[in-house]
């Protein structure tokens, strides 16, 4: 299991990241190196072992339909970087052209 | 555009003549639970700016979700409703995006492991090409899974759009408010029925989900969104076209239309030896058209995993069986049931359903009509009025007791069809009760014979011809002087009793 350096691009640009080559010749070859380790798991993963989503065998659990008084606006708005008509104010969505 | 260049060279007759369509539908709903799909902030429309969140919404670090129990409940009733298998186990996942609509940079749904898969929903469309012959269709079910929805973006700028905007304002209020999405197989063999049949399975959809109490499914709110996919390929062809995918189409006239608009473009694409571009595209109201909307990531690009916050939910046979218990009588089968209750046609009955009319006539039966009075009532005269002004019939100032109790006023002979009339009129123009519109406007009819009679006398005096025909036997003449009576009491006369005292008095 390795991952290239052009699908460390793809996943940077897909998280809106902005590497520069240095940056992503660095991390191209950290993140391989770290997906190789972790790949060694399926040297022993017998068949019929289903992939494991969580550490402990638990299910089923749930809350019950109840309110809970929210934070309210000033409270959420207290610590946004900007704000506009009660509503956080984003930069301009990328046109996904 | 080529697009529109071609649009109009391709009728949608000319198209479907020619290209078998495919379509699918992805359904939104949100539940109508009191709280959020993972916190418990009120599931509610409107309120104030970000007046509805909290840090687990707001995806603050250090927040974790906790599953609603109601949610996954209601799910399973939509699953089991549509004749679904409810999974052993099902699962959670994050679904990546860069968007600020999920302040989590992520949206928790389900992916490899839905909670229901595999199930179907039967509907019925009318065929015009065949004089309107009842054609049934079952549109199969691929899953319906549970997600969040997302918070509701406003792009600031000169258009109002994504393109153009300088910046974006966002409100995640309805961020968190559970999610259902139900997911079609592909329908095959619609041919020039496709809208009709995608419109109808969202109308079947919408109301088995309003029976099921589950979502009040208003789709001008957004609590019910559909997503259309549409393909073509030449009759006869083994493998299907490259499908579209048209958005948040959100009125059940606009499903119809999106899949007519879609068919006759991709049909101009191919009468003229272009491809047709896997895209998702926007649906245009005014035009009635679609166009190219954001391009879509691809599926692996969402890069789905397992939720780390989340455990399986794993129903038990008891849970299960336990909410199918609950399950009402459905839309479908009360139908069939009404039918027969009430002796209408197929027909009858998808007219009583176009216009809205079917609780209301329900309702108004039980509220002691007639199931023929209720019918005539609300498809004629009432009908009338609300296509006047464009209103629903529901919406009218009228109840079904109102009309229960004016087709009892006529039948007992206090008022007749005509003054009938005029009492819905009163009533709708808020004179109070069928009752006191009567009495207001003095509306009952005059069948008191000393009265009548008098009026029948100058009738027959003043048409000394018509009563020698029907002095002579025919009796159908007496018609004419029924109305003179008619006419000289202003509409009020008991025209039967009328009848009866002209043939009286000449026999």
């Amino acid at each position: 299991m390795s991952i290239a350096r052009a699908e460390v691009a793809h996943l940077a640009r897909l998280s809106r990241l902005a590497l520069t080559d240095e940056e992503l010749d660095h991390f191209a070859v950290q993140l391989d190196q770290i997906i190789s380790a972790v790949a060694r798991v399926q040297e022993v993963a017998a068949e019929g072992i289903p992939p494991t989503s969580h550490a402990v065998p638990l299910a089923n659990v749930f809350r019950d339909d109840v309110v809970i008084p929210p934070l309210g606006a000033d409270k959420v708005l207290d610590q946004a970087p900007a704000v506009e008509d009660q509503r956080f104010r984003v930069p301009r969505i990328l046109a996904e052209d | 555009m080529t697009d529109q260049a071609t649009m109009n060279l391709v009728s949608f007759e000319d198209a479907v003549s020619r290209y078998d369509p495919l379509i699918g539908l992805e359904t939104h709903v949100e539940l109508g639970t009191l709280t959020k799909m993972f916190c418990g902030c009120p599931a509610r429309f409107g309120g104030e700016p970000n007046s509805l969140v909290c840090p687990v919404c707001l995806g603050l670090p250090g927040s974790l979700p906790v599953t609603n129990r109601m949610a996954i409940e209601y799910t399973m009733k939509i699953g089991l409703a549509l004749n679904c298998t409810i999974a052993d186990t099902a699962r959670f996942a994050r679904k990546n995006y860069f968007y600020p609509d999920m302040p989590k940079d992520y949206q928790i749904s389900q992916y490899d492991e839905p909670l229901c898969t595999d199930g179907w929903l039967d509907i019925t469309v009318h065929d015009p090409a065949a004089g309107d012959e009842p054609r049934p269709f079952r549109v199969e079910i691929e899953r319906v899974h549970l997600e969040e929805d997302t918070g509701k973006s406003m792009h600031v700028g000169s258009t109002g759009r994504i393109h153009g905007a300088e910046y974006s304002l966002v409100d995640y209020n309805r961020a968190g408010i559970p999610l259902v999405e139900i997911v079609t197989k592909p329908v095959a063999g619609t041919g020039a029925l496709a809208p009709e049949v995608a419109r109808t399975y969202v109308a079947e959809l919408r109301d088995l989900l309003r029976a099921l109490g589950v979502s009040d499914v208003r789709m001008e709110e957004g609590s019910l969104r559909c997503d259309v996919n549409t393909s073509l390929a030449p009759r006869g062809a083994s493998a299907w076209g490259t499908r579209t995918e048209t958005k948040n189409v959100n009125s059940l006239r606009s499903v119809a239309r999106a899949v007519r608009s879609e068919i006759q473009r991709q049909a101009a694409l191919l009468d003229a030896g272009q491809r047709v571009v896997q895209e998702t595209r926007h649906f245009n109201e005014e035009t009635g058209t679609t166009s190219p909307g954001r391009s879509k990531e691809e599926a692996q690009d969402y890069r789905y995993f397992p939720e780390p916050d989340l455990v399986p939910v794993a129903p038990s046979r008891d849970w299960v069986e336990s909410v199918r218990a609950q399950l009402p009588e459905l839309p479908g089968a009360r139908r069939a049931r009404l039918q027969r209750e009430w002796g209408l046609s197929e027909l009858d009955m998808a007219a009583l359903r176009n216009a809205g009319a079917l609780d209301l006539v329900a309702e108004t039966i039980a509220a002691g009509a007639t199931p023929a009075d209720a019918r005539k009532w609300w498809l004629s005269e009432l009908l009338r009025t609300a296509n006047k002004s464009g209103a629903e019939l529901g919406d009218l100032p009228i109840t079904p007791a109102d009309v229960a109790r004016v087709a009892q006023l006529v039948d007992s002979g206090v008022v007749n069809d005509r003054l009938a009339r005029e009492v819905i009129e009163g009533v709708l123009a808020g004179e109070g009760t069928p009752d006191e519109v009567v009495t207001g406007r003095g509306l009952v009819v005059v069948s008191d014979d000393t009265a009548l009679t008098a009026a029948v006398d100058e009738a027959i005096a003043a048409h000394p011809d018509v009563a020698e025909k029907i002095r002579s036997g025919k009796v159908a003449a007496a018609g004419a002087l029924v109305g003179a009576v008619m006419k000289a009491t202003g509409g009020k006369a008991d025209a039967s009793r009328v009848r009866e005292l002209i043939l009286g008095r000449l026999s």
